[in-house]
C-alpha cells in the first residue's frame, strides 16, 4: 500500500460561534483481515483504528473505527468556531503510524 | 419418533419436532458473520448496560445499498451541544457483519453539532443501528434495515 495521503475540506475563515463543516478523506486500504490473497493466505488486518480532530490542541471529536469502515475513509463532521488557530486531523494506523493534516482557520 | 410410526401425528408431537427444528436453526453458528445477539452483546459492552430509548437519533442510510463496500451513513442527534447538555458518544453497529462494531464517535461541546457521516461496509442485508449517549447518561437509538445485493467483505 502507498503512503496514505489526506485530503481535507476546511473553510479558511469562520465567524465566532459559527459551526463549520469539515470533510476529510484518507487513502487507506482498511484491510479487514477477512480476505485472502491469490495463494489463499489470509491478508493481515491493517486499518485506521483511531481518529482525532483537535482545534488549538483541544479535542473537537475523536473516533474508534472498526473493520466495517470502508476503504479510503471519507468522513464529515462539524466544529464550533471559537478562536483562530490550527485544526489538526490525526489518523492512527494499526501499525503504529500516525498520519496528520493541519489547516489554519481564521475566526473573526 | 419410532413410537409414532403407524399412527397419526399428534399435535404435540408435531409442535415438539417443529420447535426442535427452530432451536436447531438458531444455534447453528453463522460462520464469519456476527448475529444480532453478538451485536446486542457488543452494544451492552460499549453502553455499560444502559437501556436505549427510541428517539432523538436520526440514522440516515439508504434502504437499498448500491454496493456493500461503500455505503454512506449519516447520524444526526437532536442536542443543543452545550457544556451542560451534549452528546458524548455516537456508536454505529451492524447486525450482520463479521464484527458488529462499525465506529464509535466521541463528541464534545466543541463539535458544535452532533452530526457525523462516513461510509461503511455491509457484508449482507442487515439491520444497522445507531446509539447516542448523552451527557446526562441517557441512551437513545435508531435502527434501519439495509438491503445489500453485493457484499463488501471480499466474498
Amino acid at each position: 500500500m502507498n503512503t496514505p495521503t489526506i485530503k481535507t475540506r476546511i473553510p479558511a475563515k469562520a465567524k465566532k460561534g459559527e459551526i463549520i463543516e469539515i470533510k476529510a478523506q484518507i487513502t487507506h486500504d482498511m484491510e479487514t483481515g477477512q480476505r485472502k490473497d491469490a495463494g489463499g493466505m489470509p491478508l493481515a488486518r491493517r486499518i485506521i483504528k483511531k481518529f482525532v480532530c483537535t482545534w488549538n490542541a483541544e479535542v473537537v471529536i475523536s473516533a474508534d473505527w472498526y473493520t466495517a469502515m470502508s476503504a479510503n475513509p471519507l468522513i464529515t463532521f462539524t466544529a464550533l468556531a471559537e478562536k483562530s488557530g490550527p485544526i489538526k486531523l490525526a489518523f492512527h494506523d494499526d501499525n503504529g503510524e500516525i498520519y496528520e493534516a493541519t489547516a489554519d482557520v481564521v475566526v473573526e | 419418533m419410532t413410537q409414532m410410526q403407524g399412527r397419526a401425528w399428534s399435535r404435540r408431537g408435531v409442535l415438539a419436532v417443529a420447535g426442535a427444528g427452530v432451536v436447531g436453526a438458531l444455534t447453528i453458528p453463522a460462520t464469519g458473520r456476527a448475529t444480532p445477539q453478538e451485536a446486542d452483546d457488543f452494544a451492552r459492552k460499549i453502553l455499560g448496560g444502559a437501556t436505549a430509548k427510541s428517539g432523538k437519533v436520526q440514522l440516515i442510510v439508504k434502504d437499498v445499498a448500491e454496493s456493500g463496500a461503500n455505503e454512506p451513513v449519516r447520524v444526526v442527534v437532536d442536542s443543543p451541544m452545550s457544556a451542560a447538555d451534549h452528546v458524548k458518544a455516537i456508536h454505529v453497529l451492524a447486525d450482520g457483519n463479521p464484527f458488529p462494531g462499525v465506529s464509535s464517535w466521541f463528541l464534545t461541546p466543541k463539535s458544535g453539532k452532533a452530526d457525523v457521516a462516513f461510509r461503511m461496509r455491509l457484508a449482507k442485508t442487515q439491520v444497522v443501528r445507531a446509539y447516542a449517549v448523552m451527557s446526562d447518561g441517557s441512551v437513545w437509538q435508531a435502527s434501519q434495515e439495509v438491503k445489500v445485493t453485493i457484499g463488501g467483505c471480499g466474498g
